[in-house]
């Protein structure tokens, strides 16, 4: 049975039952990788990270939400009072309610009743999460306008940009995979992935999806608009106590989130690893969510790992890297996925798809061919004569001692 | 002025002339160049950690390390501060408070004319510099390695002289008591006095 036909006789309280279990398994696992992030970045760094709370340190960030909480809860003279007030409580719903079409389990028995750990699962179920990330940018910048401050405002404006940005280029990446799958139900997605998971078949598709939500979630080196140590807060400057825990649980959820749904969509989502299929039905069939979060971790290892190595890109560079690499790339990438797709349901003859393969890299060559000999000549360009100053600037050095920074021996002077 | 500033004469350099510095850099090269950093981050976590669990575990300071300072006394007992105030003087931070005395023959402090009746430093303003070792001439105050200060108060911080004496060693009487028979300040000044004497003993 898929998961679609499993879940169709949920009762009431079924439904019920697994949503509770859903938001509780977010803010769970919000609290465990806020602190699970803070001890990896740590260890990169020499360091040993949070560790007096409790045990290794892990309620420390219950801790830090109880702090939060406690903490006086200011709202500006300037701002818009209601939309203060919604701005954060936006971000925060909308990054739970992605969660309600990702299937964490297959065939399941929950209080005697089968069914799978999935809290609806709709035909259209990826273009409902695209939505849903495109309302959670109101969360942005409506806390930005409504501040009624010029840094919250330049920083929703620039966080929304990003995240808007970003959104075209994960949507498109996207589509190979509803190209391939037949569908955009995630569970039926997760069926297709049966024999080849789809970061392997789709892997351009998987490595722009990967960029894209990093740049999606706002976090390092995508984290421009907040930059911690370099800018105010971005568009929650304003904020304290529990709205700004708001925000803050929501950038979690949502690093989640995209990680689940990049489970999903391309590395097989609750299934296990090829080879260990047997173990799919420990359990009852509950080990399958043991290998479903195992992914998430993984993705959510790698989000660490960003942060921890990669510098923070400047913000004209990320937006050309998003305008000008990543969507027109996807494009073509759907084209070429589109083609072989309708050949071989067309059961076009095997040279066709090997004649069009090879065009395709051909093309690719020749445009890289054309990209490097432009690149060249720009290089090799002579500099332009520029005419003297009326001004008065200082005298030039006739000639400068060469220095030669690798080897750190000082040339003929 | 104006005579010093002249316009640049560009004609007289070509641009080709001028040597730059050249500078070979290991810029981005490959892909696999750019990936480098990761391995770097990832071995990281397999690293001995630099972090001390500071108050499960405390390391030895540095042996000159600037820490609560401290009155110090003659091998007798008496106590070297001689109340002069260069310390508090010297202070760059004004923390340190000083009112001196006259010694007389029944309330002896310290060796010589006068002794320093308060003694006050005012820990939240100390900044640790030591110029006030550096100052003072009898070598009464100095520095230990203690740097455990913190306190829940603004009065607790404020240490009197009784909070910075030294404590009384073998050989020392608590002051006041009378200098060592025959001697002078001098000679306490060029550390002659080596214990105290039975006829220092005062009866109370």
């Amino acid at each position: 049975m898929t998961n679609a036909q499993l879940i169709a006789g949920d009762p009431g309280w079924l439904i019920a039952v697994k949503g509770l279990l859903v938001f509780v398994l977010c803010v769970l696992l919000t609290l465990m990788s806020v602190w699970g992030e803070r001890r990896i970045v740590a260890r990169m760094q020499q360091r040993l990270g949070p560790n007096r709370v409790g045990p290794f340190g892990l309620i420390q960030s219950l801790a830090d939400g109880v702090k939060l909480a406690l903490k006086e809860d200011l709202i500006p003279a300037a701002a818009d009072k209601i939309v203060f007030i919604i701005a954060p409580i936006i971000s925060a719903t909308t990054c739970f309610m992605s969660f309600a079409v990702i299937p964490f389990t297959g065939e399941v028995k929950l209080f005697g009743k089968v069914t799978a750990m999935q809290l609806t699962d709709i035909p259209v179920g990826v273009l409902y999460i695209l939505s849903i990330a495109s309302v959670g940018v109101y969360g942005i910048v409506l806390a930005g306008w409504s501040s009624g401050s010029t840094y919250p405002l330049l920083g929703g404006l620039r966080s929304s940009a990003q995240v808007i940005s970003y959104e075209i280029a994960m949507g498109l990446s996207l589509v190979a995979v509803f190209i391939y799958a037949g569908s955009m139900s995630t569970s039926e997605i997760v069926a297709a992935q049966d024999h080849w998971w789809y970061s392997v078949v789709l892997f351009p598709s998987f490595l722009i999806y990967a960029i894209s939500m990093v740049g999606e979630t706002n976090r390092a080196p995508f984290d421009l608009a907040e930059a911690e140590g370099e800018l105010v807060g971005g568009f929650h400057t304003e904020y304290s106590s529990l709205k700004f825990a708001l925000f803050f649980l929501a950038e979690y959820v949502n690093i989640i989130a995209v990680s689940a749904l990049a489970t999903t969509l391309f590395l097989g989502g609750y299934h296990a690893v090829p080879g260990l299929g047997f173990t799919e039905q420990w359990l009852g069939g509950w080990f399958t969510m043991v290998w479903f979060f195992a992914k998430v971790i993984l993705f959510f290892f790698i989000f660490v790992w960003l942060r921890g190595t990669l510098p923070r890109m400047r913000y004209d560079q990320f937006m050309q890297f998003g305008w000008k690499v990543l969507i027109p790339v996807s494009l073509a990438w759907i084209l070429i996925v589109a083609t072989l797709r309708v050949l071989s349901l067309n059961g076009a003859p095997k040279a066709a798809t090997v004649a069009f393969a090879s065009t395709v890299v051909l093309l690719v060559m020749l445009v890289n061919f054309a990209f490097e000999s432009a690149k060249n000549k720009r290089k090799n360009a002579p500099i332009a004569e520029v005419a003297d100053p009326e001004f008065a600037i200082p005298q030039m050095p006739i000639k400068i001692p060469t220095i030669n920074v690798s080897t750190g021996q000082k040339g003929d002077q | 002025m104006s005579e010093n500033i002249e316009p640049m004469k560009r004609k007289e350099i070509s641009v080709n002339d001028i040597e730059f510095a050249q500078t070979e850099q290991k810029g981005p090269k490959g892909l696999f160049t750019q990936m480098q950093g990761f391995w770097v981050t990832f071995a990281t976590m397999f690293k001995k950690v630099n972090t001390v669990n500071y108050p499960e575990v405390k390391e030895p300071t540095a042996p000159r390390f600037h820490g609560r300072h401290q009155l110090n006394r003659y091998e007798d007992g008496l106590e070297k501060c001689i109340g002069c105030e260069l310390c508090a003087w010297a202070c760059p931070a004004d923390a340190i408070y000083v009112e001196g005395a006259a010694n007389t023959e029944d309330n002896r402090m310290s060796p010589g004319e006068r002794y320093g009746r308060v003694y006050q430093i005012n820990y939240l303003r100390c900044i640790f510099c030591g110029l006030c070792i550096e100052a003072c001439p009898t070598r009464a105050l100095t520095m230990t390695n203690e740097y455990e200060l913190a306190d829940e108060t603004r009065a607790k911080l404020i240490f009197e002289k009784d909070d910075l004496l030294a404590p009384l060693r073998a050989g020392m009487l608590m002051p006041p008591h009378p200098m060592y028979p025959n001697t002078t300040d001098t000679n306490y000044y060029k550390n002659e006095i080596k214990s105290s004497h039975p006829s220092q003993e005062v009866s109370k």
